[in-house]
């Protein structure tokens, strides 16, 4: 327990020599959270040693998996051993005593205290603390991971980098074998990438065993030894990364198309897209609303378009969301870095990306919830950077957000949550007209077949009702622009048809779509064309019959030259 | 098999009614002892404190006049708190009212009632707006804690009260600390002839049934609970949160200022220091016990001024004390809110295997990041703020609230997080559906 610089895995690995025993062995995990299988009988092993990554898109499962093998999630079933024998961890206590440690995105450091003063927190008995053995066992972490840290520093002072580097060296001062590292990477500039990857390598030499999860190809080629891709709660793969390719683990990640019920479903969809896509995807973007095949309320919108053209800059004179040069600071490193996007009247536009890559802050962006840090932009010709929600819905956009249960009011009803964006035009007098309200709820209740009446409290609506009624909230404004993230996220095939069916009748009535989504199936039916975003920027865009998975994964992995 | 307490998804109507009667027979036993112990019989102590009051023209009156500060205060902490604004300052401004009623008072004594009531009224009701502005600005501009600065301004409020009365509004006959008379114009008329039931009454009728209309029937009220309810999801609807929670914060102080000066017009006709006596803080207690809606505080109002009268009359007929009266009150208050935390959850019998995911939060990885633990345990600003009166807190009832016994006041914060309440994207509603 004192003496943190011993490898302690010489005990096991001297009875059994070579990677007969692994440190942590999971056999069949499997959990799941209400219907959502999030980890279906996942086997995973991990060697003194060996950094074993394990990839996967965002609700692939990683997270969960790690959260219970550090005794924050209870399984469902499966088994956990270290060192050959099964172990029960319950709690994170267990995990720690079985020689586990894990530092997870959100660090949980007192910023007040110093990095002594938080190492001793976490082991503070009762009785006097022992400043001085707190800084020599500071002093001896930093030193097995080779980095300098000042004992004495407050931790709020400290940058982002510096500070999982505290919380790695409160891991190893509690003699973990094992250390789980969740997205170490993704709040950390490339230097600190860098010093990070000389640590593990470092604590590896030493046979610690490292997890290192992520959703970066490029990362996990670098510094691990293993790679498991895991996809929908099970681990598609197991491979030696020295023996893989960064393709080929896009692949596996993002899973390839498959043919089945929900594609078969979608025909429709695709007869009328193979209609209209090849305008807008080949021709000047601005000419794209003229060839929108079906006329319905094309006037409105056409009458809306004029006042746009005296904005600078030509294209950008149609489009109805436009970005130019959005930049977003956020802890460390921008979170977005200079986006220009434009969507043009009748056209859906996808937005590609591993989650975290800065979609959810574009969308609260272009919500009106965050305010960019520089960059303008623009809703149907009007300057909206920086508004306020009440003052984007005005210029006519339409949002879906990923996060549902942040856009209703849950004890308030179906037939209320209708109306809090528009209370104004149903007042009579001074009151509510309670008569309208109802109507209203009524009649986008038929209108989106939602499943509920107008005084059953949004709350207590399924996922997809929810949505429906989110969905009948956005577009019975008849919004020229739409952004919609994650739509379907979590939805059933019915609810999901719906969804699409809707986005693809805005796009015939002439309204631009952003579609933001972690599903490339979804992407590549409803898009016509799809760009992708890699830590905050663009990295590429693809005309819809362009694009495959492959090419997309590999963008969204960061690896743009590889695409093209 | 163990039984374990698990959030449920949605109450059942007949919840809330059986456990505020729990709540009851807690109270009734948990007071029976001190009641044994000052010398009386619990049963025919409890009868002096709800009934006796009832029983006389002259009592009910009295009742009804024993309610009616509580009501004003009752009714601007309900406005606050369904807004989200946990103003725990209504004494103070219950007391900045009752000096901008004195002002007008003493310094324009001659003025005919038709034009003195309305004039001293309104001075009341500014000051408490002046007295809410500061907190309202502080939380509103720059997030500072409003529970704290609004308590903390109430001693000072009394303070400022007790300077005036000892310095240039010393009585000038007597020479005690008590404000001299006011002038005859502001005599509030009696609304009911004989008794001391002056028109505050009917001001506090009409402005409950204004704040009832405002809540529940127009966009005002809608986007006041919106707010209170869910800010962020609030602000996504495009509603200016944070003009929203100040217009709250000052509308509160007015209604509470509004009783202060109430008070001085309709029953002292001078300013004391005993003008208030807690009346700010029976108002949480009030607007808590009254589920913050107008109507629950009118009768919540008349229960607390019955078991004051009760409590009179039981100390003269029994020989209790009559802080017995408030014990009784504050421990209902106490058992009411503990009690009705429990509708947030029911028993469930483990069966082994699953734990710690009872908020049944889909969304694999995302589960306990997203929406995780309890929110912190500092009362305010917590976007999840679930609604109802399980929310807020208790407060000492009237009476001996001093400084010292006013930090003591805190607000309980229920640790609910957003419960999704369907954990399931899949099927749809949940069963359970009204019929």
């Amino acid at each position: 327990m004192s003496r943190p610089d011993t490898p302690v895995v010489a005990g096991p690995g001297a009875e059994a020599p070579g990677p007969a025993v692994p440190l942590v062995r999971l056999r069949g995990i499997v959990k799941s959270f209400g219907d959502l299988l999030v980890n279906d009988g996942v086997d995973l092993t991990l060697q003194p040693g060996e950094v074993h990554a394990l990839l996967g898109e965002n609700g692939a499962g990683k997270t969960t998996l790690m959260r219970i093998l550090y005794g924050l999630t209870r399984p469902d079933a499966g088994t956990i051993e270290v060192d050959g024998a099964p172990r029960q961890i319950g709690s994170p206590a267990d995990a720690i005593a079985a020689g586990i440690g894990m530092v997870t995105q959100h660090f949980s450091l007192v910023g007040r205290m110093t990095v002594t003063e938080n190492l001793l927190l976490s082991r503070a008995g009762l009785g006097r603390l022992d400043r001085r053995a707190g800084r020599e066992m500071v002093a001896r972490a930093a030193a097995r991971l080779g980095v300098r840290i000042d004992p004495d520093a407050r931790v709020e002072r400290l940058s982002v980098g510096e500070q999982q580097r505290v919380e790695i060296v409160k891991a190893l001062s509690r003699d973990c074998r094992v250390l789980i590292l969740d997205e170490p990477t993704a709040v950390l500039v490339p230097q600190d990438v860098d010093a990070l990857f000389d640590s593990i390598r470092l604590l590896t030499g030493q046979g610690m065993g490292v997890l290192f999860i992520s959703h970066k190809l490029g990362e996990v080629t670098r510094i691990s030894d293993r790679v498991s891709v895991l996809r929908r709660g099970r681990i598609v793969d197991t491979v030696p990364t020295a023996r893989s390719s960064p393709a080929g683990l896009a692949e596996l990640m993002v899973g390839r198309p498959t043919v089945g019920v929900r594609r078969a479903d979608r025909a429709p969809v695709t007869v009328e897209e193979a209609a209209a896509r090849p305008v807008p995807a080949e021709g000047p973007p601005a000419a794209a609303p003229s060839a929108v095949p079906s006329g319905v309320q094309r006037p409105e919108h056409g009458s809306a378009a004029p006042p746009v053209t005296g904005s600078p800059g030509e294209g950008r004179s149609a489009a109805v969301l436009s970005l130019r040069g959005v930049r977003l600071a956020g802890r460390g490193k921008d979170v977005l870095a200079g986006i220009d996007l434009a969507v043009m009247p009748g056209e859906i536009v996808g937005l590609a990306g591993v989650s975290g890559n800065g979609q959810t802050e574009l969308v609260q962006l272009l919500c009106g919830l965050v305010r960019p840090t520089a960059g303008t932009v623009w809703v149907n010709g009007v300057d909206v950077t920086g508004a306020d929600p009440e003052r984007v819905i005005a210029a006519g956009l339409g949002r879906i957000t990923e996060d549902r249960h942040a856009c209703v009011i849950g004890t308030l009803s179906v037939a209320q949550n209708l109306v809090l964006e528009d209370l104004p035009r149903f007042r009579r007098g001074l009151l509510l007209d309670r008569k309208a309200i109802r109507a209203h709820a009524q009649r986008l209740i038929d209108q989106f077949s939602i499943r509920a009446t107008p005084d059953d409290p949004i709350g207590a609506l399924s996922g997809g009702n929810m949505q429906k009624v989110l969905l009948a909230r956005a577009l019975d404004r008849d919004p020229v622009a739409l952004v919609a993230s994650q739509p379907t996220r979590g939805l059933d095939v019915g609810a999901t048809e719906f969804v699409h069916g809707q986005l693809l009748a805005r796009r015939a009535a002439g309204a631009g779509v952003l579609l933001v989504s972690e599903d490339l199936e979804e992407l590549l039916a409803l898009s016509d064309r799809i760009a992708v975003i890699y830590e905050g920027s663009l990295v590429g865009e693809l005309p819809a019959e362009q694009a495959t998975p492959e090419r997309l994964g590999l963008l969204m992995a960061g690896q743009p030259g590889a695409a093209a | 098999m163990r039984p374990r307490l698990v959030l449920r998804g949605r109450e059942p109507r007949w919840l809330a009614p059986v456990l505020v009667l729990a709540a009851v027979v807690i109270v009734y036993l948990l007071t029976a002892g001190p009641i044994r112990g000052a010398g009386a019989n619990p049963q025919a102590a409890y009868q002096r404190y709800v009934l006796t009051p009832l029983t006389g023209a002259s009592s009910i009156t009295e009742v009804v006049l024993a309610a009616i500060p509580i009501l004003f205060t009752g009714l601007a902490v309900a406005v606050a708190f369904r807004s989200g604004y946990w103003n725990i300052g209504a004494e103070g401004q219950f007391l900045a009212g009752a000096v901008g009623a004195t002002v007008t008072g003493l310094y324009l004594p001659d003025l005919p009632g038709p034009l003195a009531i309305p004039l001293a009224l309104l001075a009341g009701a500014v000051a408490g707006v002046l007295w809410s502005l500061l907190p309202a600005l502080l939380r509103v501009r720059f997030g500072i804690d409003e529970v704290v600065t609004t308590l903390l301004l109430n001693p000072v409020a009394l303070l400022g009260v007790q300077g005036l009365l000892n310095g240039p509004w010393r009585n000038s006959r007597s020479g005690f600390p008590v404000s001299d008379n006011l002038g005859d114009g502001y005599r509030m008329p009696m609304a009911i002839p004989g008794s001391r039931v002056h028109l505050g009454v009917l001001i506090a009728a009409v402005l409950a049934v204004a704040i009832w209309i405002v809540m529940s029937r127009t966009a005002t009220g809608m986007r006041m609970r919106a707010v209170g309810l869910a800010p962020d999801a609030a602000r996504f609807s495009g509603i200016a949160v944070r003009r929203t929670l100040l217009r709250a914060a000052l509308v509160s102080g007015g209604i509470a200022g509004l009783g202060g000066a109430d008070q001085v017009l309709g029953v002292g006709h001078k300013l004391s220091q005993e003008v208030s006596g807690g009346y700010g803080y029976t108002g949480i207690v009030v607007a808590t016990l009254g589920a913050l809606t107008a109507g629950g505080v009118v009768l919540v109002a008349l229960l607390l001024g019955d078991i004051t009268v009760g409590a009179q009359n039981a100390s003269l007929v029994l020989q209790l004390p009559p802080q017995m009266g408030e014990i009784v009150s504050s421990t209902l208050m106490l058992a009411v809110v503990s009690v009705l935390v429990l509708r947030r959850y029911r028993v469930a019998w483990r069966t082994g295997g699953r734990r710690r995911d009872e908020h049944g939060d889909p969304g694999g990885e995302r589960a306990g990041q997203r929406r995780p633990v309890p929110p912190p345990a500092g009362p305010v600003q917590d976007p999840a703020r679930p609604d109802g009166p399980a929310v807020t807190g208790a407060a000492p009832a009237a009476g001996s609230v001093t400084a010292g016994a006013a930090a003591e006041v805190s607000v309980t914060e229920v640790p609910v997080t957003e419960v999704p309440v369907t954990d399931d994207p899949v099927s749809d509603r949940t069963g359970g559906g009204r019929q």
